[in-house]
C-alpha cells in the first residue's frame, strides 16, 4: 500500500510559493478559499489514492505539525 | 374523496396484526400482508388519502415491490417515466446523469406520482383482498406495549374501544403517535435551513428530466429543484436559508412570485400545495419492539434529496411482511422478526448517511463549506473527475447490504416476459436454476432457466437473465419472499437448498 510521502522532494520550493501566491493575488477571501478548495480537488484527482489522501488529512488537523 | 368512517370494534377485540397508520407504508403494509392471507385491521385517524403530493419519486425497486403486489402497471402507467438528472450552477449545466443507462428492466429507474394516486390504487387493492379491515377516523390514543402484544385505545366519532393487537406496525408517519407514547428516543440532525415546497399545474416545457439548480438567475444564492408529475403538476422546491419566515413563506402570493420569476412572466400557472420544511435525518435505535413494529418515518427520518423517505419506507414493508406472514403461520419463530432490525437499521443507516452528505453539500454550514462547494461546482462544468463530486441528491438505491433478485428480459412459451415477475410471485421462496432442472422442494416454487427453447422453462434468449444472476450451467439461485438472494448453489443440491431456506427462515 501507498503511504503519503513526507520527505522533501521539490527542487524548488520558493518558485512554488511563489506561484500559489501570484494566484491568489488580487482575490478576495471568499474566492481565495474557491482557489485552494479546487487545488486540493485537483491534487486529490491526480493523487487518486484514498489511503494517502486519509494521511494527508490526518497531517494537515495535527494540532501540532511539529513533525512525526 | 373521503372514505367513511367506522364503527367502533367490539368490545375485548383482538387482531392478529394491526397497521396504525394508512399512509404510503402502512397501506403496502397491510396489502401485502393480505395478499400473503394474512388478515389485517389498518386505523387511520383521516378519512382520505394524503393530502399534496408528498413523496413523488417512487424508485425502481420499489416499483418492482408494487409489480409484485399487483400495483406495477398502474405506476408505468399513471406515472412520469425519469432516469436523467441535470445540475446546473447560475445559468450554466455543470453536469447530468442517467440513473439507469442499462436496457432491460421492466421497471425504470424512477416513475414520479403523486403520493395521493399510490394510496388511493392500495386503499381499492386492500379492499379488494376481502382481508384488510380499513377503519378510517380511528385515532389510537394509548398503547400498553407488552411480550404478547399491544393493547391499543382507539377514539372514534361514535365512541372508543380497545383492541389488543397481537402484532402492530406502526406506520404513524415523523411523529408517530406510538413512538412517543412508548417514549422512544427519535434522535439525529436537525439541517438549519429551511425549504418551500410548492406543487404547481402549468403547461411547461421542461423536459422530463430532474432539474436542480445551484444559485440560479431567478433565486440568487439558494437551489432550486424541479420535477414533473402526472396532470401538468411540476414540483417545485427552493432553498430560503434558515433566516426564512415559514408563516411569511407560505404566503400564496409570495410562493407566486417565486414560481413567476422562475418561469417568466408569460407562463400561467397554478399552485397546487405549499409546504415549508426544515429537514432532519435520524432514527429510532431500535424498529422492533418485542411484538410492535416502527416502519417508514415512524422508524426513521431522511432529507428529500435522494427521495429516500417514502422508497426506504415501501422497502422496509416489503422487507418484514413476508417475514411476519411466516410466523404467523407457524413456519418461522418470531426470532425471524430481528432480521427486520438486522437488515433495516443498516438500511436506514444508509439512507440517512447519503441523504445527510446530500444536504450538507446542497446547505454548506459555514464560508469553507461554501467554497468547497462552489469550487467543484466551477471544476464541474469543464472537467469530468469534478463531477462526481457534485451532490444534489443521491438517488433512492436498495440497501448495499444484501443483492435484490434482478430483472432481465425473457421469452415464456415464445412471449416476452420478465424474471422478476417469476421470482416471489406466490409468496413463497423461489429457486432459479440454469439449464438443470432442481428437485422438487416444499415450500420452494422452481424457475428453470434455458439457453435454449425447452418446455415448462424460461427462455434466456438475451442471456441478460443469468449473466445479472451469475448463474453457469447447472447452478442455482435461492431467493427469498421478498426477492432477497438467500443463497447460491448447485441446482440438485436438495439438502443444501432446504437449509439456505431454513437458514433464511431462521430455523
Amino acid at each position: 500500500m501507498k503511504h503519503l510521502r513526507t520527505e522533501p522532494r521539490l527542487a524548488d520550493p520558493d518558485a512554488l510559493y511563489a506561484l500559489l501566491m501570484e494566484a491568489h493575488r488580487g482575490l478576495d477571501d471568499a474566492a481565495s478559499r474557491r482557489l485552494d478548495a479546487k487545488l486540493v480537488l485537483i491534487l486529490a484527482n491526480h493523487i487518486g489514492d484514498a489511503e494517502v489522501l486519509r494521511e494527508a488529512i490526518a497531517l494537515a488537523t495535527q494540532r501540532r505539525n511539529s513533525g512525526a | 374523496m373521503r372514505f367513511p368512517a367506522a364503527p367502533p370494534g367490539p368490545p375485548g377485540e383482538a387482531a392478529p396484526v394491526v397497521v396504525a397508520g394508512g399512509g404510503l407504508v402502512g397501506l403496502t403494509a397491510a396489502l401485502d400482508l393480505a395478499r400473503r392471507g394474512v388478515r389485517v385491521v389498518l386505523l387511520d385517524e383521516d378519512d382520505q388519502v394524503s393530502e399534496g403530493s408528498r413523496a413523488i419519486c417512487f424508485a425502481k425497486r420499489t416499483l418492482e415491490i408494487y409489480g409484485r403486489l399487483g400495483l406495477g402497471q398502474r405506476f408505468l402507467e399513471k406515472g412520469i417515466t425519469w432516469s436523467r438528472g441535470r445540475v446546473f450552477r447560475q445559468d450554466r449545466e455543470a453536469y447530468s446523469f442517467d440513473l439507469l443507462p442499462e436496457q432491460g428492466h421492466e421497471y425504470p429507474a424512477f416513475v414520479n406520482l403523486q403520493q395521493y394516486y399510490a394510496e388511493q390504487w392500495l386503499v381499492e387493492a386492500c379492499e379488494a383482498t376481502g382481508l384488510v379491515d380499513l377503519r378510517w377516523r380511528h385515532r389510537v390514543t394509548g398503547i400498553e406495549n407488552g411480550p404478547d402484544g399491544a393493547r391499543l385505545s382507539v377514539e372514534t366519532p361514535d365512541g372508543d374501544y380497545t383492541l389488543h393487537a397481537h402484532w402492530l406496525l406502526a406506520c404513524d408517519g415523523a411523529r408517530s403517535f406510538i413512538r412517543r407514547a412508548m417514549d422512544l428516543p427519535f434522535e439525529g440532525q436537525v439541517f438549519r435551513d429551511r425549504f418551500l415546497i410548492a406543487d404547481v399545474t402549468m403547461r411547461a416545457n421542461f423536459p422530463t428530466e430532474r432539474w436542480f439548480w445551484f444559485d440560479p438567475p431567478f433565486h440568487p444564492g439558494q437551489s432550486v429543484l424541479l420535477h414533473r408529475q402526472p396532470d401538468d403538476v411540476w414540483r417545485i422546491d427552493f432553498q430560503l436559508g434558515w433566516d426564512a419566515d415559514p408563516e411569511a413563506e407560505r404566503e400564496p402570493e409570495r410562493v407566486r412570485a417565486r414560481v413567476a420569476a422562475m418561469l417568466g412572466p408569460e407562463v400561467p400557472f397554478e399552485i397546487e400545495w405549499i409546504s415549508v420544511y426544515t429537514f432532519r435525518c435520524r432514527r429510532l435505535e431500535r424498529f422492533r419492539h418485542s411484538r410492535t413494529l416502527f416502519l417508514g418515518d415512524a422508524a426513521h427520518q431522511v432529507s428529500p434529496f435522494g427521495a429516500r423517505g417514502g422508497n426506504g419506507g415501501v422497502q422496509d414493508a416489503d422487507n418484514l411482511c413476508w417475514r411476519l406472514a411466516a410466523v404467523l403461520a407457524g413456519e418461522a419463530p418470531e426470532t425471524l422478526l430481528d432480521g427486520y432490525d438486522a437488515e433495516r437499521i443498516p438500511a436506514a443507516e444508509e439512507n440517512i448517511l447519503h441523504s445527510t452528505r446530500a444536504t450538507d453539500f446542497i446547505t454548506p454550514k459555514n464560508a469553507a463549506a461554501l467554497a468547497w462547494r462552489d469550487a467543484v461546482l466551477e471544476l464541474a462544468e469543464g472537467h469530468a473527475f469534478a463531477r462526481p463530486f457534485v451532490n444534489s441528491g443521491r438517488l433512492s438505491r436498495p440497501w448495499s447490504g444484501q443483492e435484490v433478485a434482478p430483472d432481465a428480459p425473457v421469452l415464456r412459451d415464445n412471449m416476452p416476459d420478465w424474471l422478476l415477475r417469476h421470482i416471489g410471485a406466490d409468496g413463497s421462496f423461489t429457486l432459479v436454476a440454469r439449464e438443470e432442472e432442481p428437485p422438487a422442494l416444499p415450500g420452494i416454487t422452481n424457475i428453470l432457466l434455458a439457453d435454449s427453447p425447452r418446455l415448462g422453462a424460461l427462455l434466456d434468449h438475451s442471456g441478460l437473465a443469468c449473466a445479472r444472476l451469475g448463474l453457469a450451467p447447472g447452478e442455482a439461485a435461492l431467493f427469498r419472499p421478498d426477492q432477497m438472494l438467500a443463497a447460491r448453489l448447485p441446482a440438485s443440491a436438495a439438502a443444501a437448498i432446504l437449509a439456505a431456506r431454513d437458514a433464511a427462515l431462521a430455523r
